[in-house]
């Protein structure tokens, strides 16, 4: 398949009306993803001030909270995560250059790193829940510690939760991306998806990046 | 940023060739419509939908309020009228208001374009406006909420009702403002026609693109705020609640950061409205065009670190307070730029006295008092005495109702025979206007008043001496919703008329005066190049668009 | 469509994978040291971070070959949100710590997980 045939068609399939040309289009389809990205930073942002905020008015809590925290499953969890950032540009890196096998490959190598991260998000909650560790009033730990333990936690489900929630809408959009690219929907023409979800995917990593040392890290 | 792309020869599509958008399509067609003047419209009619119902709410207070004691409801039924006209008119009338009904229109065409940058995205705005509507009204009829709309804790986290509903109405609207801030802004970066330099784009789009910014930057903020607080209420997680060692000054801190640049996101484009309407009106190029192009983005981002000023009395320390408070006299200077600059294009120019115009020229004195009595309130030792009072609510309903509210009629009234193919009755204009800016001010010039006399905002009962100027406001209540009442009555008997009015009534010089009145589907046949800037009454008029005739 | 942001080949971003694996393996392991006060263990957790943010950023977002406008987006959504911490940290840390006659100060007592208060609260809000 010549990638010059293919990619005056797909201009013409993809292409919207209002853009003059494709590369309008891709560009500004990237602006918009990272004015999102930017909305999605205040989100999440929202939830680390609060927790920082909390933390200054009970520090002994927070290091009692950081206690019933796994290191490893958390160090595990971020390896996981940078791994898949970087399958996931791969992806988009293999479906600009026209190689399709590699585009698949690597979209469900991200969507198995992204499984993983989940696997052990299932292992650590239903593990705190076994312990009695739930959100404010559910708390019922029976071992002891400061009470404002409750709210670490709190924070600790809201921030995680919402942010597992991030994980698997991306594993959705990413199963989404892999069927299109097991199509061949993708190409040095129009790759324009792979590329913004490969966006979304790296600030779900972002946003990992701080959560891990805030809430598994501090001593 | 190679933003302009100099190509103008665009495809047509044989079928929209000709036909005005309001014609292209079934009725059906409308509720999955990407064309952002549909769109406009659809938003039109939710939103002054949205704003009668406001509007019921706001007489039954005041109505309740013309005697001491109860007149009409009881006190806790007093409480969910206040509550819900807040709630609804913040979130679903004075937010979306410009940005999404006139914005949507207009801007496309202002900027020689055929679209918004998302189209689908702008559709898939819409629908989550409604959705939260819808929310929200059934929150409205399963028991209503009483908390104000400002929902400070820990009264909202433990009070009964269907509070974690009404909230989640508030986060899914927010949504709604968060995409088409996304969308504004790359439509303005992305979508200018070739010509169409950052300092040749109309006032009005600079205001809107200022607008986005905040849209995109604070709403973010709210979402987070009211899903903490859904989780307070379901969990009882205690962020915000002082007995479970939260703090409740901490849900202001997060609640103000959204809602003080959302009202920004209310004033800026009514500002820009005004912006365009009176050079328009005046036939006389934008004095001071940069300073106000600046203003704008300067109002944006100095609104992000004022908050403060509305948690004086709340617990809030001092040194915070004085800091909020210096920072909140910074943010009248861009406004003032933008008055002085609006009066001097005034002078000496061609001035008509057209609907547009009245409302224009109402603006300037009702934001004049608006704009100043924010400063009164910014003032910390001041503020102490009337955080609280009627002396507050006086001032926001100037600036939200008196200025923005104003301004998006100003633009309604300039807009109406470019979206709709029709002349509205000037004279019954006129008359609406009249009653419109008496009754504003005889309902809330007294408040000002009531307020620093020692009236409580939000009290259901009050002492007898505050009796009069109480039934004053009242009666003013009624002279306005008479104005309003009028000019649905005229709005509505143009829609009935054949489809009559000329391309340009006003004779303005922006390139949505150069497309047809009402527009294509597609705005233009071809993307236009701008040949001349928006203002430039002082040279002939060459237009942009080919075929253009008055 | 041009190919003008895309020129990170592979061997960038399995350079910039070991770079985040290796910083990774770096602040766990910071995470055992004491570096005196808490805060200093934060900091330096939190600046660790910071190099690994703006790897992907720069490198797996491709900021550094796109349009400057992206990153201007986010570097600005970095700052606002550094606004919406700072300043209620300055109102926190400016309070007074007022003890009217007959409260306790709230470190002093170790408040069981529900609702009794530490100091007898004032009346309790009315509501329905």
């Amino acid at each position: 398949m010549s990638s010059e045939s293919y990619g005056h068609a797909a201009e013409h399939a993809f292409r919207q009306h209002h853009f003059v040309n494709s590369e309008q289009q891709f560009d500004t389809s990237k602006l918009g993803m990272w004015l999102f990205l930017a909305t999605e930073i205040l989100m999440f942002g929202g939830l680390f001030v609060g927790f920082g905020l909390m933390q200054a008015n009970y520090p002994e809590a927070w290091v009692a909270g950081h206690h019933h925290l796994d290191r490893i499953m958390g160090s595990i969890n971020t390896v996981f995560l940078l791994c898949s950032s970087f399958t996931m540009v791969m992806a988009v890196h293999a479906s600009s250059t026209n190689q399709k096998s590699k585009t698949v490959l690597n979209l469900l190598a991200t969507l198995a790193f992204a499984g993983g991260f989940m696997v052990i998000k299932y292992f650590e909650y239903s593990h705190k829940f076994h312990e009695g560790i739930l959100p404010g009033r559910y708390f019922s730990y029976a071992g002891g510690g400061p009470p404002e333990q409750a709210m670490f936690f709190g924070f600790y489900f809201a921030m995680t939760g919402i942010h597992g929630v991030h994980v698997l809408i991306g594993m959705i959009l990413i199963a989404w991306l892999t069927i299109r690219a097991q199509r061949g929907e993708f190409s040095s023409a129009y790759y324009t998806p792979v590329d913004l979800i490969g966006l979304y995917w790296h600030l779900v990593d972002l946003i990992w990046i701080y959560l891990f040392p805030l809430l598994y890290l501090v001593s | 940023m190679a933003d302009i792309v100099a190509t103008p020869k665009s495809q047509s599509h044989g079928d929209h060739y000709d036909v005005d958008y309001l014609n292209d399509g079934s009725l059906l067609s409308w509720l999955t419509t990407v064309d952002h003047k549909k769109l406009g419209v659809m938003y039109l009619w939710s939103i002054l939908f949205m704003f009668f119902l406001g509007g019921v709410f706001a007489l039954l207070v005041r109505l309740e309020l013309m005697n001491p004691g109860q007149t009409i409801m009881t006190a806790e039924q007093y409480n969910k009228a206040f509550t819900l006209h807040g709630a609804i008119m913040v979130f679903l009338v004075i937010i979306p208001s410009i940005p999404a009904a006139l914005g949507n229109f207009a801007l496309p065409l202002m900027l020689g374009a055929k679209d918004v940058a998302f189209p689908r995205l702008n559709l898939l705005s819409f629908w989550i406006y409604v959705t939260g509507a819808i929310i929200a009204t059934v929150a409205m009829v399963t028991g209503g909420v009483d908390t104000g709309w400002t929902f400070y804790t820990p009264y909202s986290t433990t009070t009964d009702g269907p509070v974690a509903l009404m909230t989640f109405a508030a986060f899914v609207l927010g949504f709604s403002s968060i995409l088409t801030g996304v969308n504004f802004v790359a439509t303005v970066h992305k979508l200018r026609a070739p010509g169409m330099g950052w300092f040749k784009m109309p006032l009005f789009v600079w205001g809107i693109y200022a607008t986005a910014i905040i849209q995109v930057l604070a709403t973010p903020v709210l979402a987070i705020t009211l899903l903490l607080l859904i989780f307070e209420r379901l969990f009882g997680v205690g962020v915000f609640d002082p007995k479970l060692g939260g703090d409740p000054v901490l849900f202001q801190h997060f609640f103000w950061f959204y809602s003080h640049p959302a009202v920004y996101i209310m004033i800026l484009p009514g500002m820009a409205i005004i912006s365009e309407v009176i050079p328009t009106m005046s036939q006389k190029v934008f004095f001071g065009y940069k300073a106000t192009a600046f203003s704008s983005v300067a109002i944006a981002i100095v609104s992000f670190v004022v908050w403060g000023h509305h948690m004086f009395t709340s617990g809030q320390s001092q040194l915070a307070g004085a800091i909020f408070s210096f920072l909140t006299f910074l943010v009248g200077i861009p406004s003032a730029i933008k008055v002085f600059n609006w009066i001097t294009t005034m002078y000496k120019g061609s001035i008509s006295l057209a609907a547009p115009m009245l409302y224009a020229l109402m603006f300037l004195i009702l934001f004049g008092i608006g704009g100043l009595t924010g400063i009164f309130l910014g003032t910390m030792s001041v503020d102490i005495h009337l955080h609280d009072t009627y002396f507050v609510v006086a001032h926001f309903h100037y600036v939200m109702m008196g200025s923005t509210l104003i301004a998006f009629l100003a633009g309604l009234h300039f807009w109406w025979p470019k979206m709709f193919g029709r002349m509205y009755n000037e004279r019954a204009a006129q008359i609406a206007a009249f009653f419109v800016f008496i009754g504003f001010n005889a309902t809330f010039l007294p408040q000002f008043l009531l307020g620093s006399r020692g009236m409580p905002r939000r009290y259901y009962d009050y002492l007898p001496e505050f009796t009069f100027l109480h039934q004053v406001s009242t009666v003013g209540s009624w002279l306005l919703g008479l104005g309003f009442v009028i000019m649905a009555g005229y709005l509505f008997a143009s829609l009935r008329k054949k489809m009559d009015a000329p391309s340009n009534p006003w004779h303005a010089r922006t390139l949505d005066w150069q497309t047809s009145s009402p527009p294509i589907t597609h705005n233009f046949h071809e993307i236009p190049v701008l040949k001349q800037g928006p203002y430039d009454y002082f040279k002939p008029f060459e237009p942009s668009v080919e075929g253009y005739h008055e | 469509m041009s190919e003008h942001a895309h020129s990170s080949g592979a061997r960038v971003y399995v350079l910039t994978l070991v770079a985040l694996l290796i910083l990774t393996g770096i602040t766990v392991g910071a995470s055992y040291i004491n570096f005196g006060s808490a805060s200093a263990n934060i900091i330096i957790a939190i600046a660790i971070a910071t190099v690994k943010v703006s790897l992907v950023a720069l490198f797996f977002m491709h900021l550094r070959h796109d349009n400057p406008l992206n990153a201007i987006i986010f570097i600005s959504s970095l700052i606002f949100l550094g606004i919406f911490l700072a300043f209620p940290l300055i109102d926190i840390q400016s309070r007074d710590k007022i003890i009217p006659n007959g409260l306790r100060v709230r470190e002093q007592v170790a408040a069981p997980k529900q609702a009794a208060p530490a100091a007898p609260a004032p009346a309790a809000p009315v509501h329905h």
